[in-house]
């Protein structure tokens, strides 16, 4: 019986079996979007097109009906993200003599917005693929089949190690262990009946899927075929039209744009 | 031809100081439905491992003797050759369970083997629907119980359209009815199909009614080989400590009183029953 | 000593494991729990020794309820023997894993040593004292995770799925091993779909289907009612099934034991014994 698990910044990256048009495009391109995202952040560092980027995202989330999980993932990085803008702060603090300027404060609220913009991207990219989609993204972008198949095996056993784990500790537990128990160093010692027992499964659980895997004929040819393909469709080609335009209006911007700072809308420098 | 010729076949661990299996021969014919048994330790789990070359070419260790499987020699002919005549079902469903769905998990043997889309969508819907897991194409491994795992681990090792399919306690982690579905499918796969089976088992009870060839290990040797019937009536069976079925038990008691039944040993609880109510009529 | 008041409990807001228990044990029963794979049955053990506590009800174990005291301080009265005996061991020889308990309930070094002394020997793993528990065989190891619990002594014996795995010997000892605990008071309670292994041993048969009991008395009882049985997915032993075929007037239906069975076809047959 499997039991769901806890976590809060990590419900922002487990999939959800939603159908939504988001939910249905190719990863690979979800990908690139991706990445566009992320080359478009690095090459801003004012706080409008940062601003603009995060925005941007909205659509994609409620278009895939995420939002509970997504919003999950920023409060998550809510504290990384507090953690960015005090160290700018702190950084222009020093550099600049002991004072702090009004482009010191929309630098750092920039940055802190860059890391935000790279954190929902990707929250967004794997709360809407789902592991058997990324893995046969990996496969058909010829990457080595050893490493897709590692991850999607990997992927699939997490719950089952997740389980394993909590019957190892319920064991230990009616032993009269007590994980809870004691200062730091003893803590420690205490997880050891918990984690041999966990490893040596693992070591005893990968040669009977090695056992399986060799009398399924794994290695028998290089050229290993697939019983799905992914195809690129409309949507596909929506959002691909959609990465041009972001990358052109990214580098004419660039370019040629004089983008206006926030506090000079209220007179400062 | 037999399917299955093993000669004087003994095999050492590596790092053992004992043989796991000695002096083993053995020989199984087309469409056989054979049942391995023994005690614990009696060897039957490595000689399941020769039969598709995991021993010796995955466990290394030292092999000596001869094995046929299919005209082949197990022992040199790698293994993913052998895959394809040689199906192999273990013990714990989870473990033989690597894709993220159970179309995926089925075809994963003929993706290794290279079969074109088209094929493999055939084969795929073919052992599905032989396995009765059609409608599970799309769970994930995690969302089934342990039965519908190991039928998705049959479909897969099927699905490659071996000549034997050996199955190496295949119920252990199965409740009484899950168990009795997978001998089932097995059963009928052998008799509508004509795959060998070789099946490894301790429940007895369950399964000696499929069998018409019985195998019986202890100690790395075969004891016993031969008819089903006449083997689970003999008194060295009961000596080397295999659990025959209740229904033979009674029957053997019943004889051993004087009280006449058919000569025919008792496989099953039906078998019996049938036998008594002939009995009673008179 | 043991008792369970309607209890409820549910694993997360949307699967209700069990759906109001109620059940009492005696000190020195043994109770069979049976059920299909996901009747709650492990979960309802899993309340035992306090390592689940109830959504609604309460468990009380020798009259303390498991919600005011700790898992550690249970399993001093509540020993459990998981399933799988690789879940549990991990020390460097046997010695250790049966002493691991018996350190984490503050026994002292001499206690521990004649303890660990009187374990291997119950059990015959006396050869085995300073072997590594991974170098032993599958029923060795089960051995050893068997003699770890049971060097604390607790009062309550709970075993998980025992006869998985094991041959028709190793459930005849086991057996065996499990009437001689019986008898010398201990409380056992076994988790278990093999209904042969448990019409051997005729314990009291509390049978679970879905969340509830269905089911609680003498294991001949039910283990011979096909009906209560079907409801939850369990097969009748294989005696109770040729009398349950055969169907002849005059002969009861309720039989599991082997030789009760001979003399009431003997009998039926006419044929007068020697």
């Amino acid at each position: 019986m499997s039991r769901g698990l806890g976590g809060s910044v990590f419900d922002g990256l487990k999939f959800r079996k939603v159908s939504s048009p988001i939910h249905n495009l190719d990863p690979r391109m979800k990908f690139v979007y991706v990445i566009a995202v992320f080359v478009a952040a690095i090459l801003f560092s004012a706080i409008i097109p940062l601003a603009i980027l995060f925005v941007m995202a909205l659509p994609f989330v409620l278009l895939a009906r995420v939002q509970k999980q997504w919003l999950r993932s920023l409060r998550g990085a809510a504290f990384l993200a507090l953690f960015i803008f005090v160290i700018n702060v702190g950084g222009s603090y020093f550099t600049h003599g002991f004072t702090l300027l009004a482009a010191d404060w929309e630098n750092a609220a920039a940055m802190t917005m860059r890391f935000v913009v790279l954190v929902e991207s990707f929250s967004v990219f794997f709360l809407t693929t789902s592991p058997d989609h990324l893995g046969l993204a990996l496969e058909q972008s010829h990457v080595p089949y050893e490493f897709s198949f590692a991850f999607t095996t990997a992927v699939r056993f997490v719950p089952v190690l997740a389980e394993e784990a909590q019957t190892i500790m319920d064991a230990q537990k009616a032993r009269g262990l007590e994980l809870e128990k004691g200062n730091f160093m003893k803590r420690i010692r205490n997880y050891v009946p918990v984690l041999i027992p966990l490893i040596v499964s693992a070591i005893r659980r990968s040669l009977e899927l090695a056992e399986a895997m060799e009398s399924r004929a794994w290695g028998a040819t290089k050229k290993r075929t697939n019983l799905y393909e992914l195809k690129l469709r409309k949507g596909d080609y929506a959002l691909l039209a959609i990465i041009i335009v972001i990358l052109a209006l990214t580098v004419y911007a660039f370019l040629y744009v004089h983008v206006p700072t926030v506090r000079s809308f209220f007179g400062y420098a | 031809m037999a399917l299955i010729e093993i000669k004087g076949l003994t095999y050492t661990y590596p790092g053992a100081t004992q043989p796991s299996i000695s002096d083993v021969s053995l020989t199984v014919q087309k469409g056989e439905f054979v049942l391995i048994t023994g005690p614990s330790g009696c060897g039957k789990t490595t000689l399941c491992r020769t039969f598709n070359g995991l021993i010796p070419q995955f466990y290394q260790g030292e092999l000596k003797g001869e094995i046929r499987v299919a005209d082949l020699d197990a022992a040199k002919q790698p293994t993913y050759e052998m895959a394809r005549h040689v199906g192999l079902v273990f013990q714990n469903p989870e473990n033989q369970l690597f894709a993220l769905s159970v179309e995926k998990d089925v075809a994963f043997g003929l993706e290794n083997l290279g079969y074109s889309r088209e094929e493999m969508r055939k084969r795929v819907d073919w052992a599905m629907d032989l396995t009765g897991i059609t409608d599970l194409r799309d769970r994930s491994p995690h969302e089934m119980s342990g039965g519908q795992q190991q039928r998705v681990a049959i479909a897969a090792v099927l699905a490659m359209q071996p000549e034997i399919i050996v199955l190496d306690e295949p119920t252990s982690f199965l409740d009484p009815l899950s168990a009795q579905k997978i001998f089932d499918v097995i059963h009928d796969l052998n008799k509508t199909l004509g795959i060998s089976v070789i099946l490894v088992e301790h429940r007895l009870d369950l399964t000696a009614r499929y069998a018409d060839h019985i195998i019986i290990m202890d100690q790395g040797k075969v004891r016993l080989d031969g008819d089903t019937r006449a083997i689970l009536a003999s008194d060295e069976t009961r000596l080397i400590g295999v659990g025959i079925p209740k229904a033979t038990l009674l029957y053997e008691l019943l004889q051993n009183e004087g009280a006449n039944l058919p000569e025919t040993t008792p496989l099953s609880s039906e078998e019996l029953a049938k036998m008594l109510q002939e009995a009673l009529k008179n | 000593m043991l008792m369970v008041e309607d209890v409820h409990f549910s694993y997360s807001s949307s699967i209700e494991a069990l759906k109001g228990v109620s059940l009492t044990v005696d000190d020195g029963e043994f109770v069979a729990i049976m059920g299909q794979n996901g009747a709650g049955k492990t979960t309802l053990v899993k309340h035992f020794n306090g390592l689940l506590k109830p959504t609604s009800g309460r468990v009380l174990v020798d009259g303390v309820e498991t919600t005011k005291t700790s898992v550690a301080a249970l399993a001093r009265t509540v020993g459990f023997v998981f399933q799988n005996p690789d879940h549990q061991l991990f020390s460097e020889t046997v010695e250790e894993e049966i002493a691991f308990a018996l350190k984490n309930f503050g026994y002292a070094p001499d206690v521990i040593e004649k303890r660990i002394e009187w374990g291997v020997n119950l059990l015959g793993l006396a050869q085995y004292r300073k072997t590594s528990p991974f170098m032993l065989s599958g029923g060795e190891r089960k051995r050893v995770a068997l003699a770890s619990v049971l060097a604390w002594d607790p009062k309550m014996l709970i075993l998980d799925e025992p006869t998985i795995g094991q041959d028709h010997q190793q459930k005849e000892n086991l057996r065996q091993f499990i009437m001689q605990l019986q008898s010398q008071g201990k409380t056992i309670v076994i988790v278990t779909h093999d209904v042969e292994f448990v019409a051997e041993c005729n314990p009291r048969v509390v049978l679970m289907r879905e969340g509830k009991i269905a089911a609680d008395g003498e294991g001949k009882e039910i283990l011979t009612n096909p009906q209560v049985l079907k409801e939850s997915s369990i097969v009748l032993p294989q005696i109770a099934q040729v009398f349950s075929i055969l169907n002849a007037p005059g002969l009861p239906k309720d039989v599991i034991d082997i030789y009760e069975a001979k003399t009431l076809l003997l009998k039926k047959l006419g044929v007068t014994s020697r």
